[in-house]
């Protein structure tokens, strides 16, 4: 599936404070029955955005109009578990375009690449500064250069640079994927599969 | 070529790629593709929405498990979705012509079961899965992990995944176990040492005298929990416990094939002096029956131990008081004689033939507690038809057990077996997430031996005590 690509993001952020937030929080699995990649952002953090009787639970993020964005901020180790792009496709389909953290396990990393999440890995520390400027102000802007691998608070210019390996980033900010790059070279797997034991 | 001495996992993975791009991922060739009904179906669609078809239709195996019911397999599936999505498999593999092992079938089970048993995950391989827990094949000194479904398509279509090489981690447990120990406590122990994330980026290799004494039951409970610690996947060097298990296996390499096959294998193992990224070394003495108290993994201890209070662990204090506020547990209390609600048997981590003959050691001769509900789930109708022929199914009848159908059930409870919520499960699986076994369940997780003496007694109990 192509996906819109990625240069400059600029957006207010939503922050999810909480570590080890793992893929079946993100999308539960009674909800990854379908078989077509459509209405999942309804059912992202479902049961910690909606009690049982389906109205929504006043004291989660999503739920809190003071926050908005296309940037989810989130604790350490984040997608972990379930290697479902359910979860991936949850977040896109809300409407997130990158999700910062100080730490992401890799399926969901993977995951994310693929259908046109950039995932920003940064320090803690600077973590924690975000964190920070979106609690004092939930207006705070962040800014999120591909390009340039750089994210800055836009309020203070605090700024720190992030990893991403040179074939992804052209992806990503062309709009292309893995799927069309393996289907260019397709003479040279069957050539190589021609020669292998199993 | 470089002769410093290689890695069992450099060795399976350097025979795979069939490109490095500079500054980005290694183009991998995979022996083996398993699909279920959950993650395939979006990837089918995007090949017919490309135009493009399946380039080795011989190399994908599908099975029914994520979403089957375990009971009244032969009538219809009530939840429409559910039956959707299974008919979806059907057709999609009918479309391309592969292999599919749907509900009713004599071979149909959960997926990291069936592989194995069938004798299609074979030492050496690559081997992937729109699933996780991929990784138990690599207890066959296979590179096995789990992806996501755009992987699946690409799998399909190409044949090829694209890859960063991840860092090579080893983990060896040497001595021996101690009574009541299993290969779940052996992992569970790990995991809590290194954490939920301590192996994220890793490709981890496991060594020691515990692993070259442990069944190939064992093996890949152990390997199939490596993505527990974040690890991309887990493996063990393959040797005569290996060779004996696959051997005559309904798809494994028979004559000469098998010749040609097994002097391969027998090179697949880590060379002495070669290095890894990351070394850890634990002593089986150290390890006891494990459970788990909070809603990751890594937060196991082992039964007789309290629960730790927060500035002990690595967490932040308020994930880690959400963790217990949702178990409805406090720090330092002993998990001994925490009541049961509920006790889950099966899964890809603790669904084999093995873990029932563990299960039925204990409860032969007692009877089910009265405040507890049972679900005892075979991994395949192979290990189903195992449990009637050993005379398991008689122990379990006797003590007021019944035995469900196979499939994945409990373990993330997308068909109906799920666990209540406010409800405390001891659960053979591989994840206690909120809400993974049910909206608002608990789960403590367990060995089958934990499992078993929790559903005698209805409370946390050490089996030791039962044995």
């Amino acid at each position: 599936m192509a996906y819109d690509n990625f240069t400059i993001l600029r957006s207010t952020a939503v922050p999810m404070p909480i570590e080890n937030v793992d893929t079946d929080q993100i999308i539960p699995a009674r909800f990854l029955k379908a078989t077509e990649r459509k209405g999942f952002g309804d059912n992202l953090f479902r049961d910690w955005r909606y009690n049982s009787d389906n109205t929504p639970k006043t004291d989660f993020v999503l739920n809190n109009p003071i926050y908005s964005g296309k940037i989810l901020v989130a604790g350490k180790n984040f997608g972990s578990g379930s290697s479902r792009e359910h979860a991936a496709w949850a977040i896109y389909d809300y409407g997130f375009r990158c999700v910062v953290s100080s730490f992401f396990a890799d399926i969901f990393k993977n995951n994310s690449l693929n259908i046109g999440i950039l995932p920003v890995q940064i320090s803690a520390e600077f973590l924690d500064k975000i964190f920070k400027a979106i609690e004092a102000d939930p207006k705070t802007e962040i800014e999120v250069n591909l390009p340039e691998q750089s994210i800055t608070i836009l309020a203070t210019g605090e700024k720190e640079s992030f990893d991403i390996n040179g074939y992804k980033k052209h992806n990503l900010m062309n709009g292309f994927d893995d799927i069309d790059y393996l289907q260019a070279m397709k003479e040279e797997i069957k050539a190589f599969a021609a020669n292998s034991p199993y | 070529m470089s002769t410093s001495p290689k890695t069992l996992f450099a060795k399976v993975w350097d025979a795979h790629v069939v490109k490095s791009i500079p500054d980005g991922p290694d183009v991998l060739l995979i022996d083996r593709h398993f699909i279920h009904e959950v993650t395939s179906p979006v990837a089918f669609l995007g090949l017919e929405t490309r135009g493009l078809t399946v380039l080795f239709p011989d190399k994908t195996f599908a099975t029914a498990d994520h979403n089957t019911p375990t009971i009244n397999q032969h009538l219809p599936v009530a939840d429409p979705l559910s039956a959707n999505q299974l008919k979806a498999l059907e057709t999609n593999t009918a479309k391309y012509g592969i292999s599919h092992w749907g509900l009713g079938n004599p071979k149909n089970g959960i997926v990291h079961v069936v592989g194995p048993e069938n004798g299609i995950t074979l030492p050496g391989m690559t081997i992937v899965c729109g699933d996780s827990h991929t990784s138990t094949h690599g207890a066959f000194g296979a590179i096995a992990f789990g992806i996501g479904t755009s992987e699946v398509e690409m799998v399909l279509s190409s044949q090829c995944i694209m890859q960063p090489r991840p860092k090579t981690m080893r983990i060896s447990v040497n001595g021996k176990l101690n009574k009541g120990v299993l290969p779940k406590d052996v992992v569970l122990y790990i995991i809590s040492q290194m954490t939920a994330a301590g192996a994220t980026g890793y490709f981890v290799e496991f060594a020691g005298e515990v692993f070259e004494q442990m069944s190939m039951e064992g093996r890949m409970t152990v390997c199939n929990m490596s993505i527990e610690m974040g690890a991309r996947g887990g493996m063990i060097a393959p040797d005569a416990t290996t060779f004996n298990y696959i051997k005559g296996r309904e798809k494994a390499p028979k004559g000469e094939a098998w010749d040609k096959a097994l002097a391969y294998w027998k090179t697949l193992h880590t060379e002495a002096g070669a290095s890894f990224d990351k070394e850890y070394v634990f002593d089986a003495a150290d390890i006891e029956p494990m459970i788990t108290f909070g809603t990751n993994p890594g937060m196991g201890i082992g039964i007789s131990k309290k629960i730790p209070v927060s500035h002990e662990t690595g967490s932040g204090k308020s994930s880690y008081e959400k963790s217990l506020n949702y178990m409805g547990f406090h720090e330092a209390e002993p998990m001994l004689g925490k009541p049961v609600d509920y006790v889950f048997i099966g899964s890809c981590t603790n669904g084999r033939i093995e873990d029932f003959r563990a299960f039925a050691s204990i409860v032969k001769g007692r009877k089910k507690a009265d405040n507890v509900t049972a679900w005892i789930v075979p991994g395949s109708h192979i290990v189903e038809q195992q449990i009637k022929e050993e005379g398991i199914l008689d122990i379990l009848t006797e003590a007021g057990f019944s035995l469900r159908q196979p499939g994945c059930s409990a373990c993330l409870a997308m068909n109906d077996d799920k666990i209540p919520a406010g409800k405390y499960a001891v659960s053979t699986s591989n994840r206690n997430f909120e809400g993974r076994q049910g909206p608002g369940a608990r789960t403590m997780l367990a060995s089958p031996l934990v499992a078993a003496a929790a559903a005698v007694t209805g409370v946390v109990t050490d089996p030791r005590e039962l044995i």
